[in-house]
């Protein structure tokens, strides 16, 4: 163990790990201590053990803990000294060095320290351990237990300065042995805690060892009322002690994703600390936030800090993580007035987050704003409250329970044992907001920029030199024409397609902004996107300019800020920022202008002079800093705007003074979506992007903006951007700009060490890089054409990034390596397929891309035929998730088939595939997709299309928008494509950007189980894009028992996607599979998956270089459809490809002349091509291949002037490997499906129903450890029964008590299960025909109690479910043909919704609806306030049809049968009139194709023909809305 | 891409022509333009395509596809179906310093590889291409521009063919001082003597433009030829560089029996000598007026011989051809993007066959001698039919097919075999290197000769090839030249 964690090497960096786990706590509500609740709590914690995960070795856990109330009685009797009174003295506990000497040193300092802090040590205690059951890598760095008491000194009156002065000593100790480097083995010293309150026992350990290590724990002298659990699945093996939680106040399921940001906040902040509680002690403390731990331990820093400053603890975490209140349509004035007044303080710490906190007396639980992880828990009638992460967790008697909640989004929970009571979330949040007149302070400080006077000048658009400062900042007619007039006309962001195939920039030959250095971050696996355009009551734009006060203490003048509703400013908005005449603003205007000619040198004096005039600024008071180039001149060119914002906004980190002033930046540079996001990201509060303006005014002069005026166009504009930002934000799972801004997620790839460590502190940035003499080259290059010496200055230049232009840059697809490849596959011609390779391998002195930088190095040939044949080669090969709908029937039947031939595998994509393909055609092709992919949409995901799979890939993220979901526009959902995805034709249909069911890596783990449950014959995939950090989250994957993983290439893509997200989100394959490799292999992972990489992969080449770099599978996408015929037009997204390939219009197709073989010889040609350089190198196999970086250096024959700057070391590092640790996959994963109930019971219960149809009926118990109960037994039934299943419940089983996740996942028809209890997340999860019901046990009052948690019905296809009582949040989430009745659900129900009927008799929680677009939902809207929950972007909220009543009465009906619901009974034994008070919630774009259907039968059509002509006539009416 | 599904809604046209047998009375050009609502639509048809191949300029099995300007296409489609004429012409000019040229003569490879010819009649890009020039003309925003500066700089340009006058355009903007040497009369080479005035009008097409350069700054120093009115070596005495752009003017013979016979002439002089005394109003020139005419040769030269004896008023034509005749449609060996060697019916057959009824084209023809009368005047062809076979290397070769012979009368034979080469006096002055199929040795992209600030361009370097390649080569050698002059472009 080190306080750095294990040492970077390669790609690996410590910092990039992720964790997350299982929670869950246990208290008396009247505070009464016993033993019995630690017993239960540990119980707690062994329940939710598979929340948590393994190392490489089966008995090394992640980390687990519990966090207790100082037993007093037990120290009493084993401190080993005299204790006085509960209180008056403090017990730390803590990891000690092993060695004795080490640990007498470590020892002595403390003591020192105690007495300098004026205190008593009163003793040490060794604290007996067993770790005769850890496992060898936990052992191996297995700390020494120690407790520490010390005494209160007289002076200290009351409980929280003793509690400050404890934590003096325990930051001043740490900062002297853990992080002075002065101690021998003092990196091993850390605190789990000190406390006079709380106590923390923790280790490396798996949920069970917990109770064996620390043997006291089983004490019955050792008690509590209060105790937090915790189970940690990290995404790495590496062994850690400390990172194991409970922390000191707080224990944490989830991930804070503006981690960087708040940190960097916090830090600058400390200047501005004065607090009267600390006083002098206040030096001590810092830093607060230690940067050497997990996100999780830097919020409890800081949450700590707070706290101890005077803050109570539950209004610290209403600061930290308000919920979102800027649109919410219920929240009291008072309330919202805190939570704005607040966030002129403090930025939220954004992400999924499940949080028990604790001080020893209140113990709180509170839930992110989306509602991203779950929390349940029970109210006992013995005064004891159970939370965690899952019901089910603790047996309890039902006769015990007084009633079952979860936690809501943004809400919390508080139990305050002094005062023995719950408090619920309206009180303590009343109780904060009412605490200070926030509103009077806002009204009277808080200034909206639209209030602000009328400025006396704004900049006027100034036509005559427009095309020169064009010149200067870089425009290209590209820019214009496919960025601007898209934002500017439509206000949307422009959308692209087929990847990218033009070189990095840092290899590109044209200039390039220094934005294209920046890769965007996303969020995949370890937490969630989100979607800001569905769930905009999450998200918030509004940014705040001015001087933040001291975050101590809450004082009116705090909020004395300028709002801004958007970060993106028009010239007025400016002008009146820079005019700004109100007390306590004043701003001054900074030119970021350097003398271009001279060069780096003259760029560093001119930043650095930017940065002595802001701090003298400063010293004046001025708190605006405007950044601005407005002054171009021919000697004077603009500095790079990200590189003046991010540099000064580091500089001002550094210098402490960051607080004090607020970033705007007037720029001439700033154009696309992601040049928004980066200058806000590295600081900017807001930004005005003057030249877009000027081309606007530019565009409508010249005509090419024909219709829109001026202030449109700017509106729109600003509209399409902010929307982008939103978007760019939400990918990585962030909510708000204000935590977004200075949050840095970014990856920088191609810029020197210099520069990150001055500039772009703390970015990551892997290969080196471009300097600031570059960096002042490219700008100079561009300036010359603003400023040409002898000629006019030329008309824009063509671009060439987006669509192929000679003098644009290089692109791998080009006419000529176009039409070489695609004779080459026709006509069977090996020979020009090499010369095709060749242009591939070898673009000259113009690389594109990495690999294009790397040479093989010499090594001993072979003959060629001793190496592994061209077939065995071409089995690891696979094509590329492309869906049915974003391509015809023949391209996608061409693959399959192609695939199948040579014995490698296709992709669905994630539109389903039809029934009939699961059958070899009669001369013996198969149509058959080998991979079945589930995505986020699960369109067509049924258990018997998941049975029909090799390998089911579950798509995390894809190459071309990472962190994105994805739309098939109505007007592609043709008849067809509809039936495969079980939708509605003509009616667009969205694909989420999160999984559902995926929000943490536990999750995953669970999802992977899932369809292991589904087919068990099936390798299950996990489909990752590269980005920093992407090995670490492989790892975590590994450890979720995936079979394979896919590190996909940022170049790739083939469907259509914003035009940012194809070039600016991800990172090469190269850089993703290298770093997955280094990672599992140095965890001792990588022998357990098959690791395969994709992104434009050409050549043999390419396949070898993958395996050196750890590949053993290969994915093609785009070549394969170059094959087909493809010659990319990149207009995927307008249904008008010309060669069939990307289209679903029947005349196109007709253009379609690809053929399978062509695709088979493409294949053959680069298993042969491969071949020979394995013969050249030496290998025999592809497996001896895997990870031998170390045939790989960096070429020697680089001119290019920028390409040399790059180092390939850390990709090419190979870790050292010892004889233990396999380099490619050579053992299978434990999926541990023998253990599951289907294997054990069901399968053998259902024998007669799965064998011979015969009836089957039986009743089980069940808790929360059996999981995916009854999807074994469904697979067989679908194997051997296909779609149809088996009659209506013709296996009938009942459970009793708490059903694990994924109750009922995918069963079938013919499968009922009954469920009298309650379950857990993700019930009836891509229900497949089968029907469940829930009901809990007699004496609990369903309609008042959660019986099912979050995330139900799930890309549902068919089936009915009866639901008596509530349901968690995401009820029936893009559910497409489920009819379901619930008696009340969560937030978000029925969102993405596409088919099917839900019923809910009882109220909903906010946004219902969401991103609906077919199926229908009747409400039962007792009190008439539905409509303020409803989210009505694309529905229709209605009276009932009298089908409709038909339909819903048979619903009811049927739930009062199954169910014995008393508000069923109630409803329909007064049916006249509770009928009239549903309503029903209809999606405007399927009513209006259902109305044109019913009108094309009318008209006398049937069937397909129907549906085909309503389809057309659909498609023709304009005033479609959803899935534009 | 204003209008994604154009292409499907809207079907190829072009202007129809004046009547074949209304031009042939005179020597006026005769296509005519679209209306402007309908030219939009064809514009719309462009599929704005993600690799536009139509703008590529590649060579694909030794034939141009797209246009070696790489002419921003797909751009200036987008603006004209949105009525921007003026910016159209701006991007236009961008890459093409003479798209009235290039819009009339250019055989638009770039319609050949036009994505949409996979399924579907390419786009009209020729056609709005001279639109667009016209219009602009028409406009006037097509007006002399003198360059900001002048740089001191000498520079002669050898030859005012369309590789000359994109060289001097180009280096007159950069700033230098020009001077072209034309060894004719008029400016513009093949331009006002090669190409027929009915298809490139010399007057309002040629000399406007020559008109615009010369008051942009150029000096035209017409017939003066250097090596002969002007020392070759005093070029490099009197200016700072030079651009040899004098094409590739030896006419390819036909060396048979009875070649010495009157009545054969070069397609180049036939042509240019009539094209002469149009401009001067008379002169002593070659006639065809009621001859039987052959025209050896099926390219495009023949086919203006074609046009222009007919003119003349000859009593009958033929074109022989030693190649098959080609396919309607494209051969599975000739796919797209490459060069479409399909049957075209050029303007000259079109007006042959209204005159005569016939295609004037015989294919897989050779001949054999000529036989002239007691005068020495030419009177009859001899000809075998061949057939083409491959050789063992795969090569086609022409077999002459045993007692295929045939006579034809004629007594007027004009030789359009395409040319060989430069003319050597300037190269040999010089002390140019030449290459081993004599032209001017200089690489493509860097047009420098082995002689320090001398530089080749056009056919002379290339040898014999399209008027926009040629342009191609002067601008981008300007561009060269520049930076030998001045360390640097901007070009």
């Amino acid at each position: 163990m080190s306080a750095e964690g294990f040492p970077a090497q390669g790609l690996y960096d410590s910092r990039f790990e992720h964790d997350a786990c299982g929670v869950g706590f246990v208290v008396n509500i009247k505070g009464s201590r016993s033993h019995k609740i630690i017993e239960q709590a540990l119980t707690v914690l062994i329940n939710i053990d598979h929340r948590g995960a393994r190392g490489c070795e089966p008995d090394t856990g992640d980390g687990a803990g519990i966090l207790l109330q100082i037993p007093h009685k037990f120290f009493i009797k084993n401190a080993g000294c005299k204790l006085p009174a509960v209180g008056e003295y403090g017990v730390g506990m803590i990891f000690m060095p092993l060695d004795p000497k080490q640990r007498a040193a470590c020892k002595k300092h403390v003591e020192d320290i105690v007495a300098e802090e004026g205190q008593t040590v009163l003793g040490w205690r060794e604290v007996p351990t067993w770790n005769g059951n850890i496992g060898a890598s936990a052992l191996k760095c297995e700390p020494y237990m120690m407790q520490l008491f010390i005494g209160k000194s007289a002076n200290i009156t009351d409980e929280m300065a003793f509690e400050r002065k404890l934590y003096v000593i325990r930051k001043r100790s740490e900062d002297d042995i853990r992080f002075g480097k002065k101690f021998a083995g003092g990196d091993v010293f850390y605190f789990t805690s000190l406390s006079c309150r709380t106590i923390v026992y923790k280790g490396m350990l798996t949920p069970q060892q917990v109770g064996t290590y620390f043997p006291e724990l089983h004490d019955e002298d050792l008690d509590t009322a209060i105790a937090l659990v915790h189970s940690r699945f990290s995404t790495n093996t590496f062994p850690s002690w400390e990172r194991a939680h409970p922390n000191r106040y707080l224990i944490h399921n989830g991930e804070i994703n503006t981690i960087r940001g708040n940190v960097n906040w916090m830090r600058t902040r400390e200047s501005m600390y004065e607090s009267k509680t600390f006083g002098d002690d206040l030096k001590k403390v810092l830093p607060v936030v230690h940067e050497d731990g997990s996100d999780s331990a830097m919020f409890d820093n800081a949450l700590e800090f707070m706290h101890l400053a005077g803050r109570p603890l539950p209004l610290a975490m209403m600061m930290m993580i308000p919920e979102p209140w800027q649109n919410h349509e219920g929240m009291s004035k008072e309330r919202k007035a805190f939570y704005e007044y607040h966030s002129c303080l403090m930025e939220p710490w954004d992400g999924p987050a499940s949080i028990a906190f604790t001080d020893g007396t209140m113990v709180g639980a509170v839930l992110d704003r989306n509602g991203l992880r779950p929390s349940r828990y029970y109210v006992l009638k013995d005064d004891v409250v159970v939370m965690a992460s899952e019901v089910g967790v603790l047996d309890i008697p039902n006769d015990m329970v007084e009633y079952k909640g979860r936690l809501k989004p943004g809400c919390m929970l508080l139990i305050d044992t002094a005062e023995g009571r719950i408090i619920d979330d309206e009180e303590i949040k009343a109780k904060y907001a009412n605490e200070k007149p926030y509103g009077e302070w806002l009204e009277k400080y808080l200034i909206s920029l639209d209030e602000l006077p009328d400025p006396p000048t704004i900049h006027a658009p100034d036509h005559d030199n427009v095309l020169q400062r064009q010149q200067v900042f870089g425009f290209s007619y590209e820019d214009i024409r496919q960025i601007l007039i898209p934002m500017a006309s439509d206000g949307v962001e422009p959308v692209g397609a087929m990847g990218i195939d033009s070189p990095l920039a840092v290899l590109a030959n044209e200039p390039q902004l220094l934005f294209n250095y920046f890769k965007q971050l996303f969020a995949q696996v370890t937490n969630p996107p989100i979607d800001g355009i569905r769930e905009l009551i999450v998200t918030a734009t509004n940014t705040l300019i001015g001087s933040e006060g001291n975050l101590l203490h809450p004082e009116p003048m705090n909020c004395r800020q300028v709002e801004v509703k958007s970060p993106v400013l028009t010239n007025e908005e400016l002008e009146k920022l820079r005019h700004i005449d109100k007390p306590g603003f004043a701003s001054i205007t900074i030119p970021i202008l350097y003398d271009v000619n001279g060069g780096g040198k003259s760029l560093e004096a001119a930043l650095d002079g930017i940065f002595t005039a802001v701090d003298e600024a400063i010293a004046n008071g001025t708190n605006i800093i405007i950044l601005s180039d407005r002054n171009v001149s021919a000697e004077k060119a603009p500095i790079p705007s990200l590189l003046a914002t991010a540099g000064l906004h580091h500089h001002l980190i550094r210098t402490g003074k960051r607080t004090h002033v607020g970033l705007v930046v007037e720029s001439g540079e700033p154009r696309e979506v992601h040049h928004f996001a980066l200058l806000i990201g590295y600081g900017a509060s807001a930004v005005n992007p003057y030249m877009v303006y000027e081309s606007i005014d530019d565009m409508i002069r010249n005509g090419i903006l024909k219709t829109t005026k001026y202030e449109k166009g700017v509106y729109n504009y600003s509209k399409a951007a902010v929307k982008g930002i939103s978007k760019t934000m939400t990918k990585m799972g962030i909510s708000t700009i204000q935590s977004y801004c200075g949050a840095q997620i970014f990856e920088a790839l191609g810029v020197n060490k210099t520069v990150i460590e001055k500039y772009f502190t703390h970015t990551p940035s892997r290969i080196g890089g471009i300097g600031l003499d570059i960096i002042a080259e490219e700008v100079r290059r561009r300036h010359v054409h603003g400023f040409p010496t002898r000629s006019a200055i030329s008309p824009l230049s063509e671009g060439g990034h987006y669509q192929w232009r000679a003098d644009g840059e290089i692109h791998m697809y080009n006419p000529e390596s176009i039409y070489v490849f695609q004779t080459a596959v026709r006509n069977g011609d090996y020979g020009l397929f090499k010369k095709f390779a060749k242009m591939m391998d070898e673009p000259g002195s113009r690389p594109i891309n990495l690999r294009g930088l790397m040479k093989f190095k010499k090594s001993n040939p072979i003959p060629i035929d001793e190496v592994e044949s061209v077939e065995s080669i071409c089995k690891r090969f696979k094509t590329g998730a492309m869906s049915y709908g974003s391509i015809s029937q023949e391209a996608h039947e061409s693959l399959a088939i192609a695939m199948n031939r040579i014995g490698g595998k296709s992709n669905t994509g994630e539109g389903g595939e039809n029934p009939s393909r699961f059958i070899p055609d009669a001369n013996g092709d198969s149509r058959c997709s080998a991979i079945k992919q589930v995505a986020s949409g699960r369109f067509g995901v049924t258990l018997e299309y998941l049975v029909n799979a090799k390998e089911i890939q579950i798509k995390m993220a894809q190459g071309a928008k990472p962190g994105e979901g994805g739309q098939l526009p109505g007007a592609k959902v043709y008849p067809w494509v509809a039936k495969t995805r079980y939708t509605t034709p003509g009616v667009g249909l969205i694909s989420p950007p999160p999984h559902h069911d995926i929000y943490s890596i536990e999750d995953l783990a669970e999802l992977i189980h899932d369809l292991k449950n589904a087919n068990r014959d099936a390798r299950i995939s996990v489909k990752l894009v590269a980005e920093v950090g992407v090995g670490t989250i492989a790892a975590g994957v590994a450890k979720g028992h995936a079979d394979v993983i896919l590190i996909s290439g940022y170049d790739g893509g083939t469907g259509s996607s914003p035009r940012s997200s194809i070039r600016h989100a991800g990172l090469p394959w190269e850089l993703g599979l290298a770093d997955t490799h280094q990672t599992l292999v140095l965890n001792n992972l990588r022998d357990r998956v098959v690791l395969e990489t994709d992104g434009k992969l050409m050549t043999g080449r390419d396949v070898v270089i993958a395996a050196l770099l750890g590949a053993e599978e290969y994915g093609f996408a785009t070549l394969p459809l170059i094959a087909l015929g493809c010659v990319m037009m990149r207009v995927c997204s307008l249904d008008t490809c010309p060669v069939g390939v990307a289209t679903q219009n029947k005349e196109l197709r007709k253009c379609f002349k690809g053929d399978p073989q062509h695709v088979v010889n493409m294949m053959y040609y680069i298993a042969q091509s491969a071949r020979e350089i394995m013969a050249e190198l030496g290998f025999r196999t592809i497996n001896e291949m895997i990870g031998r970086s170390d045939l790989l250096e960096l070429t020697d024959a680089l001119e290019h002037w920028k390409a040399n700057t790059v180092n390939l070391d850390a990709i090419l590092y190979r870790p050292e490997e010892s004889d233990e640790v396999g380099v490619c996959c050579m053992v299978p994963q434990e999926h541990g499906i023998e253990n599951s109930l289907d294997v054990k019971k069901l399968l053998d219960i259902c024998k007669p129903a799965i064998e011979n149809g015969e009836k089957v009926r039986a009743e089980l118990n069940i808790s929360n450890v059996n999981r995916v109960v009854g999807t074994i037994t469904g697979s067989e039934i679908a194997r051997k029964y296909g779609r149809e299943g088996l009659p209506e419940d013709t296996i009938q089983i009942k459970f009793n008590g708490s059903a694990g996740q994924s109750f009922g996942a995918f069963i079938p028809k013919g499968m009922t299960l009954e469920l009298e209890g309650d379950s857990n997340d993700y019930i009836g999860k891509g229900l497949s025909g089968g029907k469940i019901i829930v009901y809990p046990p007699a004496g609990i009052v369903a309609e008042d109690n959660i019986v099912i948690g979050n995330v139900a019905f799930y890309g549902a296809t068919s089936g009915e479910a009866y639901i008596r009582g509530i349901a968690g949040e995401r009820f029936c989430v893009r559910n497409s043909g489920v009819n379901a009745v619930v008696e009340s659900v969560g937030d978000h129900g029925c969102e993405y919704m596409t088919g099917g009927r839900v019923a809910v008799l009882g109220p909903t929680g906010r946004n219902f609806a969401a991103g609906m677009s077919g199926g229908i939902a009747y409400i039962y809207d007792k009190d008439g306030t539905f409509s303020n929950h409803c989210n009505t972007q694309m529905v229709e909220i209605e009276g009932l049809l009298p089908d409709d009543l038909v339909e819903l009465k048979t619903m009811i009906e049927n739930h009062l049968k199954y169910t014995g619901s008393d508000i069923a009974k109630a409803i329909l034994d007064d049916w006249n009139n509770t009928s009239t008070k549903f309503v029903r919630v209809m999606p405007i774009d399927y009513k209006r194709m259902l109305a044109v259907m019913d009108k094309m039968r009318e008209a006398g059509l049937s069937g397909d023909d129907a549906v085909m002509a309503a389809f057309e006539n659909n498609k023709r009416d304009l005033s479609r809305v959803g899935g534009n | 891409m204003a209008k994604p599904t154009g292409f499907l809604e809207f079907e190829r046209e072009i202007p129809t022509d004046e009547s074949p047998l209304a031009r042939v009375n005179n020597w006026d050009e005769f296509h005519h333009h679209l209306p402007e609502e309908k030219l939009l639509n064809q514009a719309a048809r462009c599929m704005d395509c993600g690799i536009p191949f139509c703008h590529s300029g590649i060579m694909l099995e030794g034939m141009t596809s797209g246009c070696p300007l790489n002419n921003l296409i797909p751009e200036w489609n987008d603006l004209i179906y949105r009525g921007l004429w003026k910016m159209a012409i701006e991007r236009l000019l961008k890459t093409n310093n003479f798209p009235e040229f290039t819009g009339r003569v250019c055989p638009a490879p770039c319609e050949g590889s036009c994505t949409l010819g996979l399924n579907n009649p390419a786009v009209t890009i020729k056609n709005i291409e001279v639109s667009i020039v016209e219009r602009a003309f028409a406009e006037g925003w097509i007006k002399p521009n003198l360059p900001q500066l002048r740089t001191g700089k000498k520079v002669a340009v050898v030859g005012s063919g369309p590789a000359g006058l994109a060289a001097a355009d180009q280096l007159n903007q950069a700033g230098h001082t020009v001077t072209v040497f034309e060894r004719a009369d008029r400016i513009g080479g093949l331009l006002m003597y090669g190409i027929p005035n009915m298809k490139l009008d010399k007057q309002a097409v040629v000399q406007r433009r020559v008109d615009i350069m010369a008051a942009e700054g150029i000096t035209f120093r017409t017939s003066t030829e250097v090596g002969k009115d002007y020392p070759s070596e005093l070029l490099l005495k009197e200016f700072d560089a030079v651009v040899l752009c004098g094409g590739a003017t030896k006419p390819r013979d036909l060396k048979i029996e009875g070649r010495d016979l009157n009545g054969i002439y070069f397609a180049v002089d036939f042509l240019s000598q009539n094209t002469k005394c149009l401009l001067d109003d008379g002169g002593e020139q070659v006639r065809a007026d009621g001859k039987d005419v052959i025209i050896i040769g099926g390219g495009d030269t023949g086919t203006d011989c074609v046009a222009t004896s007919l003119r003349h008023g000859c009593k009958s034509q033929i074109q022989f051809e030693i190649m098959p005749m080609p396919s309607l449609e494209r051969t599975s060996d000739n796919p797209w993007p490459q060069w479409p060697r399909t049957l075209k019916v050029d303007y000259g057959q079109e007006e042959s066959i209204a005159e005569y009824g016939r295609d004037p084209r015989e294919y897989c023809i050779t001949t054999k001698k000529f036989i002239g009368d007691e005068n020495g005047n030419v009177k009859e062809l001899h000809t075998m039919r061949v057939e083409w076979m491959k050789d063992d290397n795969g090569r086609l070769y022409p077999r002459e097919i045993r007692g295929s012979e045939q006579v034809w009368p004629a007594q007027l034979v004009l030789i359009a075999m395409g040319f060989l080469g430069p003319e050597d006096k300037v190269l040999i002055d010089l002390g140019v290197t030449r290459d081993q199929r004599s032209n001017a040795q200089a690489n493509y992209g860097e047009y420098s000769t082995n002689v320090p600030g001398v530089f080749a361009a056009g056919d002379m370097r290339r040898g014999q090839s399209l008027v926009v390649w040629a342009i191609r080569e002067g601008r981008d050698a300007a561009r060269e030249v520049d930076k030998y002059l001045m360390g640097s472009s901007e070009l």
